[in-house]
């Protein structure tokens, strides 16, 4: 009660002085926040831009980014992170649109358990989801009988293959199926389905042409931001691949890192992080929305 | 219409199936191998059931692991949660909407900017060698990153940028003529965001908190990339155990650490699953 009475008494009423008042206190407060929170972020990354290119014995070069075409392993390793990112997102797509759609069309229950289903992975880390996968993958081969390998055992074999491992891309559909199915969820909230797939029908079109034709292409910057986290999410997914023991691009990084490769490692890290932010941008122009900024909205 | 009900539900068969199989399998034989003995060291005996993990994954180092998590995940959400706020209503309330958009994608691009690239941008910049360490001599002034207080500067790198992402659509919607109604009966700014505002968005802020906790919970690539973290970790004790850097049998512990992991996630998403209802009412 005595604030307001104090400022009633410095302020007169009026309507007028009051918001020149109040717009004048605020605006200082709001520029040293947005001070200092950009100096907070900019300053890792431009630091970490001075680490790379300042070497101690030669002064300013550049060689750590010319040695990202040569460096070894790394290709290999951003290979297998992009051929993965590329397959969880598929794999997702053909999970989800189906999915979502019906969900638009069915009843609360339906939304509700379907929901909870891909929320589900929320609770289990990352960390604990691979203790658990290792345990199974070790069962099989804890089990193994010389000669005699079951179809189940095979299986657990086949999807370890070095060259494309499957459980990585199980693991990462897991990991991406909340953003994943929010984003299109939030996407598809924005359409009127039922009306658009009617119209399609009476038109002559299969269930499957009139999503195909008629519903994806009004869930462009929902289908974009869904692919674009997934792909960060994949190229940056650490825990899992490092303990199951592949070497994909973040994995790569940080061995890199370990075997004396610091400056180039850290090169990497700032052309991945443009990289992101300029498709993010790309992105975002794109598909008419506001990036990547809906998914994690709760 | 019977029909047709019916195949739109069939279109839900893949996604469960999926899920049953790539999630469900392993969450189970977490579950199992957390409640049963070791059998890896002799095929073929059969496992007994025991609770000797999980009391095991509740003493000593992984206790201290777990609590060091729980902290550290405590008040890098707090800080995160607060810092988030005000820089969201710093962007919300700007007249300029370059900057909102600014800070609307590089938010989209931190926040997912865990992780490893992350640890080394921190350690290039405030590690033992890094460039602000040196220049400012910070070491002689007793900095080091690899303390609680050096994950929490780094955890908020991405935490920040969440709490704004999430935060941001109700800050939007506060409408501008709660604030005039207050200012109109005498309200100071203080007086109007202790008693429209955040009451307001407290679902949401709570919201926002759980999902920080529930990421800094989970984070391990940072800290594992941070080498030296000399912080105690449940995520990298896991780690430890899971890549047999300890004793042989520790696998089941780890497994065991695994549940107590879940059962914390679990708990805090109880509070904030019915929140996100009741956020619902004010906002639209």
């Amino acid at each position: 009660m005595t604030a307001s009475t104090l400022t009633e008494a410095v302020d007169p009423p009026s309507g007028g002085q009051k918001s020149a008042r109040r717009s004048g206190r605020p605006r200082f407060g709001r520029a040293a926040v947005l001070v200092i929170f950009g100096l907070y972020f900019a300053v890792p990354i431009l630091a970490s831009f001075l680490f790379t290119v300042d070497d101690p014995v030669k002064g300013f070069n550049l060689s750590a980014y010319s040695q990202i075409f040569s460096v070894a392993g790394l290709w290999p390793a951003l290979q297998l992170s992009l051929e993965l990112a590329a397959a969880t997102i598929a794999v997702v797509y053909l999970l989800l649109i189906p999915a979502v759609v019906a969900v638009r069309l069915g009843g609360p229950r339906l939304r509700t358990f379907v929901e909870l289903t891909c929320t589900l992975p929320l609770v289990v880390p990352s960390i604990a989801l691979t203790a658990g996968i290792t345990s199974v993958l070790r069962w099989g081969s804890d089990n193994m009988v010389p000669g005699q390998t079951t179809f189940i055992q095979q299986l657990l074999i086949d999807i370890q293959n070095p060259t494309f491992p499957v459980i990585l891309l199980l693991a990462y559909v897991v990991m991406a199926l909340p953003l994943a199915y929010r984003t299109l969820d939030a996407g598809m909230r924005a359409l009127d389905v039922r009306t658009l797939l009617e119209a399609a029908q009476n038109n002559g079109a299969g269930r499957t042409r009139a999503i195909v034709t008629v519903i994806l292409p009004n869930l462009r910057g929902a289908l974009l931001n869904t692919a674009f986290l997934t792909l960060a999410l994949v190229l940056g997914e650490f825990t899992v691949s490092s303990i199951l023991g592949y070497v994909p691009f973040a994995v790569w990084i940080v061995n890199g890192n370990a075997a004396g490769q610091g400056p180039v490692t850290v090169a990497v890290s700032i052309v991945s992080l443009v990289l992101t932010w300029l498709l993010l941008l790309v992105l975002s122009a794109g598909g008419g929305r506001r990036g990547a900024a809906t998914p994690a909205n709760q | 219409m019977l029909r047709r009900a019916a195949a739109g539900r069939l279109a839900v068969v893949p996604l469960l199936l999926f899920v049953a199989v790539a999630f469900g399998i392993p969450a189970v034989a977490m579950a199992y191998g957390a409640f049963t003995t070791n059998t890896s060291s002799t095929p073929g005996t059969p496992s007994a059931f025991t609770s000797g993990n999980l009391s095991a994954s509740l003493q000593g180092g992984y206790l201290t692991a777990l609590i060091g998590s729980v902290k550290l995940s405590a008040t890098s959400a707090l800080i995160g949660t607060v810092g988030g706020l005000l820089l969201a209503q710093a962007v919300v309330t700007s007249r300029f909407q370059a900057l909102r958009h600014a800070v609307l994608s590089a938010s989209g691009v931190l926040a997912n900017f865990g992780g490893v690239p992350l640890a080394f941008a921190f350690i290039a910049t405030l590690g033992n060698a890094g460039v602000l360490t040196t220049h400012l001599h910070l070491k002689d002034a007793g900095w080091s990153l690899y303390t609680f207080w050096g994950l929490n500067l780094v955890y908020l790198y991405f935490l920040v940028p969440l709490m704004v992402l999430s935060v941001l659509p109700s800050l939007d919607g506060l409408r501008r003529q709660w604030r005039e109604a207050a200012q109109n009966n005498g309200a100071t700014t203080w007086q109007y965001w202790r008693h429209v505002a955040l009451p307001v968005l407290a679902p949401s802020l709570l919201g926002g908190f759980v999902l920080l906790f529930g990421t800094a919970f989970a984070a391990y690539a940072t800290a594992a990339a941070m080498v030296g973290a000399s912080v105690p970790l449940i995520t990298l004790q896991i780690a430890n155990a899971l890549n047999g850097n300890v004793a042989a049998d520790a696998g089941n512990v780890a497994l065991a650490m695994s549940l107590d992991m879940v059962v914390i996630a679990v708990l805090v998403m109880a509070v904030y699953l019915p929140l996100q209802r009741r956020s619902a009412r004010w906002l639209v």
